[in-house]
């Protein structure tokens, strides 16, 4: 064993411990809600929060709204740029990027002021109106991240050759997208979704300014009012970021018509 | 009326320009080749034909209708390409069934032709596969069955077989002739390879820099190479530069000596010529009388044949014969005379 060696494990170890500790340290508080023993109450009174189960779902059913939006969005921007303006890539690319430095706060306020009920597209006046700008606004956040994984997904496959044989066999470009090359991406597709899911299962800023009943808020309202069940609802929300990991992982192995 | 009439198409990508004065009619039923080097255009001429590329001038008219302003996917035109372009996501059935299903045929008819594609291409047994399952040969062999099913008026082949083993690719060659006799369906094949033009075509265009250099049957284009470029693309050959004797003698005076010229050549005395020689034209012989001589610099058993590499003065002939024509004098570094039929002689034009 060289000293290399010992240098890269010790540095490995290090690394471990300081994201490990914290997690350690949520889930051991989290068991404490009963007084000098370890139970499982915190998980129990956050699991059996009607509120918890709610806004869960309501959040859950956004965030395939939002997937879908995406996709819509970005797989044809996507194609069509690797297909037709490849020099124009690095512009969108960048256009992708300016989420992450335009805080939430700035698109959620524009939303108001552009859609409020003075407008004349109302849509903050009604709810579903407002479910429909909260998704836009998870649609944009998840950008950069719906837009590399998908154009990923793109590299992997001869967008030209294939695009050119659907259309020497009588497909239009629907028929292009939707059989030949949204298929053949659906793993990046999936893996740009499970980003999605998290971006949209945490985010608290556009939807409470929103008003919106999402998870996001009712993790904050938890944070603030109780002592044990926000930690309980941390190590739960952990766990289904890693469960949506693992199942990336799992399809992408599963896919039937790839060899990776 | 031809049935594919191709007038005066042109290309270029921004300054260069790709192809130029193209003018190609094929007949019904016809298979012409495209042949020439990497990068002298072929591509985009099916390109255009298939509708992936827009000429800048000229025509494309299928039985003579203009197809310029139809898209792609209106062409009713089948493609193979060189990389199999298969549809990873689909079965070996369901890329087949691909055109049809996009033709909303139905179901039955659909299961009825692809049946009748894959029993064609011999893959019945692995229509349940998926393309990363099967060999390249085999992959090949399902792009084509998926470019015939849907009854294409054409079928466009840009190099289907550069990217296969040399052996399926001589069995898929005859393969692919013989469906495409079976089913008469018009055909344009680009090839960069000299062989496999001229095994499978019943036309050849020697493409170069765009242009169509010369246009014939197999046996035209290796026997009256029209130009120099041609001549050497098809087949090894020697280029042998001279003057035509001042005597009014016909025949050529060059570096190795004098070459005999046919009757009619249609050479002014004292006119510089190039003609063009194949290796197996020439015949050793003892150094004597009219005819080339030079030095042997080099022997090649190539199997069915030898080949002499000929120093005539500054340039090197090359000289095959079979076992029996090699005289035993033949030694490397030793002197041979070289002859050759008058009719055998080439004449170039540029
Ligand atoms: N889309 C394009 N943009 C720019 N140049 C191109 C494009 N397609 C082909 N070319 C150029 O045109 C020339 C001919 O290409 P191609 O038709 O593919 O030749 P071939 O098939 O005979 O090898 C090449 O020099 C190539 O670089
Ligand atoms: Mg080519």
């Amino acid at each position: 064993m060289t000293a290399k060696r010992i240098g890269s494990w010790a540095v490995f170890i290090l690394a471990a411990v300081y994201f490990l500790l914290p997690l350690v340290g949520t889930l051991e508080f989290s068991l404490r809600a009963r007084r000098g023993v370890y139970s499982l109450d915190a998980y129990r009174n956050v699991l059996g929060d009607p509120q918890f189960q709610q806004t869960l779902a309501y959040s859950l059913i956004l965030s395939v709204a939002t997937v879908v939006l995406g996709v819509l969005i970005v797989a044809p921007t996507a194609f069509w740029v690797r297909l037709k303006m490849p020099r124009l890539r690095p512009v969108v690319e960048f256009i992708t990027l300016l989420p992450l430095v335009i805080p939430p706060i700035i698109i959620v306020f524009g939303y108001i002021r552009l859609f409020n009920t003075a407008s004349i597209l109302p849509l903050t006046g009604s709810s579903r109106g407002t479910d429909f700008l909260l998704a836009a606004g998870y649609a944009t956040l998840s950008l950069p991240y719906m837009y590399r994984a998908i154009d990923t997904g793109l590299r992997a496959i001869d967008v030209r050759t294939l695009t050119e044989a659907a259309q020497s066999l009588g497909a239009g470009w629907v028929t292009v997208l939707a059989r030949v090359i949204l298929p053949n991406i659906a793993v990046a597709i999936l893996s740009g979704a499970f980003l999605t899911f998290a971006i949209v299962i945490g985010e608290y800023v556009i939807a409470a300014l929103l008003n919106r009943p999402a998870f996001g808020p009712y993790m904050v309202w938890m944070g603030s009012n109780r002592a044990y069940e926000p930690a309980a609802l941390a190590v739960i929300a952990f766990g289904m970021t890693w469960a949506s990991m693992a199942v990336i992982q799992f399809l992408a192995r599963r896919t039937r018509f790839t060899k990776v | 009326m031809a049935f594919i009439d191709l007038t005066s198409l042109g290309k270029s990508f921004g300054p260069t320009t790709v192809v130029r004065d193209f003018d190609l009619a094929l007949g019904m039923g016809e298979f012409v080749s495209l042949l020439g080097p990497s990068g002298c255009g072929k591509t985009t001429v099916l390109r255009m034909v298939a509708g992936f590329e827009t000429p800048d001038s000229g025509d494309i008219r299928i039985e003579g209708q203009s197809q310029l302003r139809l898209r792609a996917n209106q062409r009713q035109i089948g493609m193979v390409f060189q990389s199999y372009a298969l549809f990873p996501n689909l079965t070996v059935a369901e890329n087949v069934a691909f055109g049809l299903r996009v033709a909303k045929t139905a179901p039955a008819a659909i299961a009825r032709r692809v049946e009748e594609m894959l029993d064609m291409v011999g893959l019945a047994a692995l229509k349940a596969r998926y393309p990363y399952q099967l060999s390249g040969g085999q992959q090949q062999r399902v792009a084509l069955a998926r470019a015939i099913a849907p009854r294409p008026r054409v079928l466009l082949l840009d190099e289907p077989l550069s990217a296969l083993d040399a052996k399926i690719r001589v069995a898929l060659r005859t393969e692919i002739r013989t469906i495409q006799r079976q089913l008469g369906i018009t055909t344009l094949f680009v090839t960069h390879d000299q062989e496999e033009a001229l095994s499978m075509s019943d036309r050849i265009v020697v493409m170069n820099g765009g242009r169509a250099e010369q246009i014939g049957t197999p046996v035209e284009i290796y026997n009256q190479p029209a130009t120099r470029f041609v001549a050497g693309f098809i087949g090894t050959l020697n280029v042998i530069e001279g003057q035509v004797g001042r005597d009014g003698g016909a025949y050529l005076d060059c570096a190795g000596g004098r070459l005999p010229l046919p009757d009619g050549f249609g050479a002014q005395a004292g006119e510089r010529l190039s003609v063009a020689v194949r290796p197996q034209s020439l015949r050793p012989v003892a150094v004597e009388g009219d005819g080339l001589r030079g030095i042997v610099r080099h022997v090649e058993f190539m199997g069915a044949f030898t080949r002499l590499h000929v120093a005539c003065g500054a340039m090197t002939v090359l000289v095959d014969c079979f076992a029996r024509d090699l005289a035993a004098t033949v030694t490397v570094g030793g002197p041979i005379g070289l002859t050759v039929a008058t009719d055998e002689v080439l004449r170039l034009s540029a």
